[in-house]
């Protein structure tokens, strides 16, 4: 790298660096600028994270000898295509793709040195809470990360159920006394939680902090333009509390979901057009990154990117990060709003209801039954023009996408997905009205 | 011009048939349904006395016009021996009538038929066989041109097509439905009207009549020149002509008309014949030498009934592991339980068809046409493999349910083994009584489901408390229930379901 180049790389990150600071302010970079991805430091220890994270959820699976697996191939040309652009934050879990997401990170990124990344992986004991149990499950991560220390670990997704679920969980078995001594031992680096619930549930874990209970290095919270101010129900907190809360105590901030699991990539025509309005070269999904990397108390925005497209896609967006403006926060509230009024489920294609022990395909019938809305191919009634053609699309792509045995009809509403929702979807409830629509669909009912 | 004709209304009545065979869409039949109606067995079967005499009197005025026109299994042999001979000058020649073969088969049929054997019944009878030979193996073809053309206007972004899936309903009957094309195809191929006149039963039963039909194809022996041509150009090869003799055997004359054609001397005419010549039926002169070689022609129908058998224990096996989905301790996201087919329950009493009158008297009056089978839009109609009733029809509810508002099977019948009702009638109408088997019931476990009382159209689930288990399980209220199968269909044991329809011996 010759010299000249040297400095205008070192001047773009300085001057991408210094612009979420400054928050409001319009900056418009030439086009041609050197791509340089934004670092935010932690003020608790001066780790130097890239503001876009590598979420581990959703790597591309495949058909191999009868069951799905990880398409490593795929994963290794990301990561290491990743890595070569600044992004140095990798999160996973014991829980992900079926289990299989650890060892695919660890296979993936154990190809590089160590120090030039991040690892973040979670205590994922959802079935059995024992302290053996959960201390296996801890020295299985190292094992499969391939790593004897975690730079970030988290508790997975406690908030729901309040204090009774995290002492359940973390408490009683002992496991926070295991935590914290590995962290004393310099194994962990920095403990946190990921967070889905209520605002009083979220309070509760401020207030063990604030009382020194339990010090958290970090939190991971769902934010997107959406979540701001109209998180869905009472059980889901907004996150412009969780992000205020958070900011007051310095606790660094690392976004999940700031796409709500695709759903602001793939956003209705209407509101696309919009987007389109005023950003005509950039992707939808720019916008809801952009939106994350503006507030300067978030560390690190996941993604879960599939492919090469998506990440390229985040590499341009935190490559040539532009904050938004106060006017395009309010344009994002609007679009936040236009937003709930379609009749969209709220399903961010976690997987964590998965496997339906009576074999239904849950994410896959509210992806399905998203998409068909927000692309308006969304059959209403005989009266609509193109109904005919409507209907068939809606069935035909439908029974494509969701085996019919595996449809929302065949649910038999036992609720065993209910407590494994994040986002505390109704999913029966919710199955039983794409059920019905379907089926008047079918009967020419509608 | 009578050729032509006839050849106009076969084609007509052929392909009205065959479509009606066809539609999966359910409605042709409001249009095509009455050419299954005029056929002769299913109207001995419904007693419809108007049919039947109409059919008489056709047969007796014109002679067998009715193989010739209304038997779509006669038309397709005659498209077939079209293209087994074609290019041939003389593709047959006269052959002697097989009468042990012709009048044995047809005394047997007419014992089964009065001792209500219908699978042998339906066996023989050409619009069953005829019937059986579409639905099995032509609507597969028809439905995967329609799923073909949902590709392409999938493709093309207008969505015009529907697919619809294709499954085999029942095996022994397929294997029936091949056997029989194939051994319909060998013997006309090349030996035309064959099995008309040797083994068909409703050819026999119509060559009493026609015998002494009031019009008929009359040979002028004067001006006959022996010169054979009508002789090679019948299908029915009951044309003797000889310098000695010129005869016509009314008995198997189909009234092609192939025959009038072909007569370069006007020697041919199908004419008014009562109280002239021509009248007595055909006798064969001893010393003719170019008759009959019977061994193409003495197939054995019992082969089939055999291979049937042995077809019926054939068995699909579900052979998918029963997974569990939750992995000791560690719960993992994503991924998809297996879900095991669907197997039928044992029935004590069969489901019969929503219209029949009694299990008894719908096999007694069904003609295993298949016609309703191909009718049914929800998969619930099948042929049975029970050897009793094979071919004939039944309910299950592996694929589906009988819904509410449908009467298709109903409005399709023609010979009133199952009679027409409404879809106020329906609602009124016991199909059979759902029973509860807590031994695969998922609410024995502790789990919450109610599946079957949410499904239930007529509300005749009732929930009740499960002892300790602090859950509800299901019970069925046999008086409001109608046996529709929604609740076996939707019913989450398998690949037996907890929850099973019984049939009903009698129904009205």
């Amino acid at each position: 790298m010759k010299r000249r180049d040297f400095l205008k790389i070192a001047g773009a990150a300085a001057a991408a660096a210094a612009l979420p600071a400054c928050g409001g302010k319009n900056t418009s970079a030439p086009v041609e600028e050197e791509e340089k991805m934004v670092l935010r430091e932690n003020p608790n220890n001066g780790d130097m994270v890239s503001l876009l994270g590598f979420g581990c959820m959703r790597w591309p699976m495949i058909e191999k000898d009868g069951t799905r697996v990880i398409d490593q191939e795929a994963v290794n040309e990301m990561v290491d295509y990743a890595l070569a652009h600044g992004v140095n934050y990798f999160d996973t879990s014991p829980a992900y793709l079926m289990g299989q997401s650890e060892k695919a990170a660890g296979d993936a990124l154990s190809r590089h040195p160590r120090e030039s990344y991040y690892i973040a992986t979670k205590l994922s004991n959802f079935g059995d809470r024992s302290k053996e149990a959960s201390i296996r499950m801890y020295h299985d991560s190292m094992k499969q990360l391939r790593t004897d220390y975690f730079d970030y670990y988290l508790l997975h997704a406690i908030g729901r159920g309040g204090s009774r679920a995290f002492f359940d969980r973390y408490v009683e078995n002992g496991m926070m006394d295991f935590l914290l001594a590995e962290k004393a031992a310099g194994r962990i680096r920095n403990l946190g939680f990921s967070f889905h619930g209520s605002q009083s549930e979220f309070d509760y874990f401020m207030e063990l902090h604030d009382s020194g209970q339990y010090h958290w290095d970090f939190c991971q919270i769902e934010m997107n333009y959406v979540d701001w101010t109209h998180a869905d129900g009472v059980r889901n907190c907004n996150a412009n509390h969780l992000y205020a809360e958070l900011e007051k105590r310095n606790i660094p901030i690392v976004i999940m979901e700031p796409l709500l699991g695709g759903r602001l990539a793939n956003v209705p025509a209407e509101i696309a057009r919009q987007m389109k309005e005023r950003e005509p070269d950039k992707s939808i999904a720019s916008w809801a990154f952009r939106f994350c990397g503006t507030y300067p108390g978030v560390l690190c925005t996941l993604s879960g990117m599939t492919n090469m497209e998506p990440l390229k896609d985040n590499l341009d967006t935190f490559g040539h990060f532009k904050p938004l403006t106060e006017e395009e926060l309010d344009f994002l509230e609007r679009m936040a709003t236009q937003m709930k009024e379609y009749p969209l489920v709220n399903c961010t294609d976690c997987k964590y209801c998965m496997p339906c022990p009576w074999g239904l395909d849950i994410p896959g019938t509210f992806q399905h039954y998203n998409k068909a809305i927000t692309e308006g191919t969304y059959a209403q009634n005989k009266q609509q023009r193109h109904y005919h053609k409507l209907k068939n699309q809606y069935l035909m792509s439908y029974d494509k996408a969701v085996p019919s045995l595996r449809q929302a009809d065949r649910c038999i509403s036992c609720g065993e997905c209910l407590s494994h929702c994040p986002q505390s979807i109704a999913i029966p409830r919710e199955l039983q009205r794409i059920a019905r629509y379907v089926d008047d669909l079918r009967e020419n009912r509608l | 011009m009578l050729k032509k004709i006839r050849v106009a209304l076969a084609v007509i009545f052929w392909v009205g048939i065959t479509l009606l065979f066809l539609d999966f869409t359910g409605v042709l039949h409001n249009y095509l349904g009455w050419m299954a109606k005029v056929q002769f067995l299913p109207a001995v079967l419904a007693v419809n006395v108007g049919v039947i005499v109409a059919l008489a009197l056709l047969t007796l005025i014109f002679g067998r016009v009715y193989c010739s026109v209304i038997c779509p299994l006669g038309v397709f042999q005659d498209g077939i021996s079209h293209i087994g001979t074609r290019g041939k000058k003389a593709p047959y020649k006269y052959k002697k009538e097989i009468k042990w073969l012709r009048y044995g088969v047809w005394a047997v049929f007419v014992v089964l038929f009065v001792l209500g054997v219908q699978a042998a019944v339906a066996l023989l009878a050409p619009y069953s066989a005829y019937g059986r030979i579409v639905q099995n193996l032509f609507q597969p073809l028809y439905i995967w041109g329609n799923n073909a053309l949902a590709w392409f206007t999938e493709r093309i972004g207008t969505y015009t097509f529907y697919p619809q899936e294709v499954w085999i309903r029942s095996v022994p009957t397929f294997i029936i439905a091949v056997v029989t094309l194939v051994v319909i195809v060998v013997l006309s191929f090349k030996g035309g009207r064959t099995y008309c006149n040797s083994i068909c039963p409703v050819g026999t039963t119509l060559s009493f009549l026609s015998r002494f039909s009031a019009f008929r194809p009359v040979i002028d022996t004067k001006k006959c020149k022996h010169c054979k041509a009508c002789e090679h150009k019948c299908k029915a090869q009951c044309i003797s002509i000889s310098k000695d003799e010129q005869k016509i055997d009314y008995s198997r004359c189909v009234d092609c008309f192939n025959c009038i054609d072909s007569c370069k001397e006007g020697a041919l005419k199908y004419r008014f014949a009562w109280g002239s010549a021509g009248k007595t039926p055909e006798n064969p002169s001893a010393g003719s030498k170019n008759d009959v070689t019977d061994g193409k022609s003495a197939q054995n129908p019992s082969a089939e009934g055999r291979r049937a058998f042995i077809a019926g224990t054939a068995v699909m096996a579900g052979t998918l592991a029963a997974k569990k989905a939750s992995a000791q301790g560690k719960k993992t996201d994503g991924g998809l339980a297996d879900i095991l087919p669907k197997q039928a329950p044992e029935r004590e009493t069969p489901l019969t068809p929503p219209g029949s009158v009694s299990v008894k008297d719908f096999y007694r009056r069904c003609t295993a046409c298949q016609l309703c089978v191909a009718e049914c839009p929800n998969k619930v109609l099948r042929p049975s493999t029970d050897l009793e009733h094979i071919m004939q029809p039944e309910m299950s509810y592996e694929k589906g349910y009988c819904k509410a508002d449908c009467t298709r099977c109903s409005e399709v019948c023609p010979t009133g083994a199952i009679r027409k009702i409404t879809a106020e009638e329906k609602t009124q109408y016991h199909i059979g009584t759902a029973h509860v088997n807590r031994d695969l019931c998922v609410t024995e476990t502790g789990t919450n489901c109610g599946k079957c009382a949410r499904m239930c159209p007529t509300g005749a689930i009732l929930m009740v408390e499960n002892g300790d288990l602090g859950n509800m399980r299901p019970t069925v209220n046999e008086e409001v229930c109608i046996g529709c199968g929604a609740c076996e269909q939707y019913c989450p044991a398998r690949p037996i379901s907890a929850i099973t329809v019984n049939g009903k011996e009698v129904h009205v």
